[in-house]
């Protein structure tokens, strides 16, 4: 399993992560090496297996529709990096 | 009796509840050790003072109105990935550098109401995503029994701490190992309670069918306590079990004589090294001799918990970790161009490298055309792993082997080659995969480094697991046993 260059960078576009030039040719070798481990898996007979996506086969537990939160927007707009009147502030998104 | 900072908390509570020593007092003795002694180790991200002062005040005035518990007055330092009230919350991370928690996470909120100090936050592997603990913003931890080595992680810090008498105990999280794995890399007891038993609420989420909370501990009587105090059920966290929490210092005394024990014949394979393997040997027939019967069994699929594993974890964090956008909380990048250059700057700053691969992996194996041959793959390979346990404890009532291939390595040793780390874990993966418990205790030394015996019981199994480990610690004193120089 070997990634190329413009494989990391979709890979990072479809992260929204910015990988720099300096760092693809590492992040693309280091990939290809995790991949390449993860393909032991493509060996193995999973034929008539069920996914398993818990580990005590639980159902999702359903609360009561009320409400439980009080109002803290001042707390949580405490850590944003730009507000302003209780909005966060993003660049432009329509021209 | 050994010095305040040598003493496991089952013996600072004693001396709490003659009034030999007030929480003030053994809160100080901590504070003072951190400062003079953690520049060597680098194990705490954020000290707490004034915090840690105020609770115990707070725990003094309880005790004098005999309303104090167990764990009144005890202090603890809880590893950064658990929101605290006020409090800065980093997960090592550069992205989470100025975060201030809006609220406490569940286990800090339960240890707060039993009374215990919070002397401080501890460093850890970014996001919990290491081996080793250098992969964090606010750089390595060292280990207290050779500076030159790793700690391990993702728990590293809490783990350095304790083992250095900075703190008596620390909590931590396991997704993969990252309790255990450090635990036998400094000489501890390293509790990893079974999935949905302590409520991963204000945990800052990295896997999240894997993740667990538990302890950092001089002992298995230790662990008892705490767990204690940390588990049951929890309605905020939607996976938190909906079960009984038995009184697991009581079970402590209850191992039976007649105990079965399964031995892997995978866990004694060529990656362990041979003088691990005598270490391991020799705590089995400890057991032996105390009665227990070893049983050879077979785990076939366990060879396939580390790829299984690097599909699931890094799946489930490229999910989680999509939150941090530089929009509502976390670093931001300077002069974003347009609302893509935010979030891939914002990120690619905030993250590092190997927090990045992690995703990026995780976006590769979800994307379209590779989640069935990655993703759903590694579902079905984690069910036959998880089958291979339910059918060894159909015979067998705990399993043991060794917790690391090797005694602690030297920093850098295994940086350059992310699969050498990964490899670290693959006596531990399985267990976080099959959601059970697992604990590592102390059982020998290798040149002066601590070994890690390690004990998996099935679901639930919390209190036959801390009853076989203080069973050994009654027998032995690996656990006791202090680094050079920390004395």
């Amino acid at each position: 399993m070997s990634l190329s260059h413009d494989d990391v960078r979709k890979i990072a576009r479809l992260a929204r992560l910015n990988v720099s030039d300096a760092e693809v040719a590492e992040v693309a070798d280091k990939l290809s090496s995790i991949l390449g481990m993860v393909g032991q898996l493509q060996a193995t007979n999973t034929a008539g297996v069920a996914p398993m996506a818990h580990p005590l086969d639980a159902a999702q537990r359903l609360r009561p529709d009320e409400v439980t939160e009080s109002d803290a927007r001042d707390a949580y707009q405490a850590n944003a990096p730009q507000v302003e009147n209780g909005l966060y502030l993003v660049p432009r998104v329509i021209e | 009796m050994s010095a305040l900072h040598q003493a496991t908390l089952a013996e600072l509570g004693d001396l709490i509840a003659r009034r030999e020593v007030s929480a003030v007092e053994l809160t100080r003795h901590f504070l003072d050790r951190i400062s003079a002694l953690d520049a060597q180790l680098n194990s705490f991200i954020t000290v707490l003072p004034e915090r840690a002062l105020a609770q115990a005040k707070a725990a003094d005035a309880r005790l004098a109105r005999g309303e104090g518990g167990p764990l009144t007055g005890l202090p603890i330092a809880h590893k950064d990935i658990f929101c605290a009230r006020d409090t800065r919350t980093t997960c090592a991370s550069r992205m989470l550098e100025g975060f201030v928690a809006p609220y406490d996470a569940t286990v800090v909120q339960r240890l707060d109401a039993a009374g215990v100090v919070t002397l401080g936050k501890t460093n850890m592997d970014e996001f919990a995503m290491g081996s080793s603990n250098e992969t964090s913003f606010f750089g390595p931890v060292r280990n207290p029994w050779d500076t030159a080595r790793v700690p391990g992680g993702s728990s590293g810090g809490s783990a350095a701490a304790v083992a250095a008498g900075l703190a008596p105990a620390g909590t931590g999280t396991d997704t993969g190992g990252s309790i255990r794995q450090p635990a036998a890399l400094t000489g501890l007891t390293g509790l990893k309670p079974t999935y949905g038993r302590v409520s991963r609420w204000g945990m800052i989420a990295f896997a999240s069918s894997l993740d667990q909370a538990g302890t950092l501990t001089r002992s298995a009587e230790d662990a008892a306590l705490l767990l204690a105090a940390m588990a049951g059920f929890d309605a905020k966290d939607s996976t938190s079990v909906e079960a009984a929490v038995p009184d697991y210092a009581a079970a402590l005394n209850a191992a039976p004589e007649k105990l079965r024990i399964g031995v892997p014949k995978e866990f004694f394979d060529e990656g362990l090294a041979p003088d691990v393997a005598s270490c391991v040997r020799e705590a089995l027939a400890e057991y032996e001799r105390a009665g227990a019967t070893l049983v050879e069994i077979e785990l076939p699929n366990l060879h396939l918990s580390v790829p299984t594993y690097y599909v699931v974890a890094p799946a489930e964090a490229s999910s989680n970790l999509s939150r941090f956008d530089g929009v509502r909380f976390g670093h931001r990048a300077a002069d974003p161009a347009d609302l893509l250059d935010l979030y891939e700057r914002s990120r690619g700053e905030g993250f590092g490298a190997e927090v990045k691969r992690r995703i990026l992996t995780g976006t590769y194996v979800l994307s379209a055309g590779y989640y069935d041959a990655y993703y759903l793959k590694a579902q079905q390979v984690r069910q036959l792993i998880t089958n291979d346990f339910a059918r060894a404890f159909e015979s067998v009532d705990l399993i043991m082997g060794p917790t690391t291939p090797t005694p602690a390595f030297e920093l850098g040793a295994k940086t350059a080659d992310p699969v050498q780390m990964y490899l670290n874990d693959i006596y531990t993966i399985g267990v976080n995969l099959a959601g059970l418990p697992g604990i590592s205790v102390p059982c020998g030394q290798i040149d002066g480094l601590p070994v890690g015996l390690q004990i998996v019981a099935p679901h639930f199994g919390e209190a036959p697991l801390l009853a076989a480990a203080h069973r050994y610690q009654q027998a032995t004193d690996w656990h006791r046993r202090w680094p050079a120089g920390w004395a």
